[in-house]
């Protein structure tokens, strides 16, 4: 399990220096260390995020934006017709709920399309694990800096240690 | 009646107004007719035109705000908008941010898609924004008192809400032309 205050501080070494987001049970370790670090915007809808980190970005931070899936569809069309053509890019850090069908009804159906979701959108992902954290931290960076679009880091439970171990 | 009895002024007139007042403040402007305005009437650098994500536009001037807290960052707004990202108003009223002016342009229609009614002319928008934390909230009927107002906020620590009561009238403006990459660029640099 990866600690939050090195997760964070991954992110920080990469550059990231705008946090913002809506909370998500398994993002919970993460956002902690990020208020500690007086780091963290909260925003009230996922859409509202991605906006606000895209107006980060273009003042000069490299943002990064935490939620929950769900989100994803919240903020769809943000992603589409602000991040994606006007080249904004973004790190989505994102909690995979309804992962393998296990998690409560509203999660499952996003749960098992989130991948293709993204896959069609050309939103670039992938899933963070403890063994390849260095080289998936690097992809994200690198993804970032070529394409100038959102790239999306998923977070399954368990992987990031959350405020209840 | 729409739009409010006694007004007067165009939208088009009232952003030509507020912008002679501007030098090279960021200027975030919503999708639809403002943007295509404001571009007509004075293109600046410092305009971030927006063609999509509609109800964004007060989160992106936040971000440019929060990240930049000496510069002065001003939002064009409608009302059809502020209704879409209404939680917006509550993110810039909890975090206040003192460079931050919000204007709206209230003509109680969605203009750009044939003037469907919102629902602005019962629903105060610049009474929610002042129970939301805005600091300073001003609704203004004409250009003097439009130009009194604006002149005021500019020199006050926001957050600002200044809402204007325009008519429905939409200027021969044409789309954006540059390409949304190059507003991208072309913003940052001017801001940087």
């Amino acid at each position: 399990m990866i600690d939050s205050d090195a997760f964070v501080q991954a992110l920080q070494d990469m550059g990231v220096d705008f946090f913002t987001g809506v909370p998500d049970s398994i993002l919970g370790g993460i956002i902690a260390e990020l208020m500690d670090r007086r780091l963290y915007t909260p925003a009230v809808r996922e859409d509202e995020a991605v906006a606000m980190a895209a107006g980060a970005y273009m003042a000069g931070k490299v943002p990064a934006v935490l939620m929950q899936n769900s989100g994803l569809g919240t903020s769809l069309n943000t992603l589409i017709s602000l991040n994606m053509i006007y080249r904004q890019p973004c790190v989505l850090i994102v909690s995979w709920r309804g992962q393998g069908g296990k998690d409560a009804p509203e999660h499952l159906v996003m749960g098992e399309v989130m991948p293709q979701f993204l896959n069609t959108m050309k939103i670039p992902h992938r899933t963070l694990t403890e063994k390849t954290a260095v080289e998936d931290f690097k992809w994200v960076a690198e993804t970032f800096m070529r394409q100038r679009i959102p790239v999306a880091l998923f977070i399954t439970k368990g992987v990031v240690k959350g405020l209840h171990p | 009646m729409r739009p409010e009895q006694g007004t007067l002024i165009s939208r088009a007139q009232a952003i030509a107004a507020l912008l002679e007042l501007l030098t090279d403040q960021p200027v975030v402007i919503c999708n639809g007719f403002p943007s295509r305005e404001a571009q007509k009437i004075a293109d600046r650098p410092t305009h971030f035109y927006m063609i999509g994500s509609m109800g964004n536009a007060p989160a992106i001037a936040l971000g440019v705000a929060l990240a930049k807290p000496n510069k002065q960052v001003i939002t064009f707004d409608g009302d059809g908008n502020v209704l879409m990202g209404m939680g917006t108003l509550a993110t810039v009223g909890a975090l206040k941010p003192r460079n931050f002016i919000h204007v709206v342009f209230d003509n109680e229609v969605y203009g750009t898609t044939g003037n469907q009614p919102t629902i602005s002319n019962v629903v105060p928008l610049e009474k929610v924004a002042k129970a939301a934390g805005y600091v300073n909230v001003e609704r203004v009927l004409d250009r003097d008192d439009l130009v009194y107002e604006f002149k005021d906020m500019l020199k006050k620590d926001g957050p600002s809400m200044l809402l204007v009561k325009v008519n429905e009238f939409a200027e021969d403006a044409g789309r954006v032309l540059l390409d949304p990459p190059d507003i991208t660029k072309r913003f940052m640099k001017a801001i940087e």
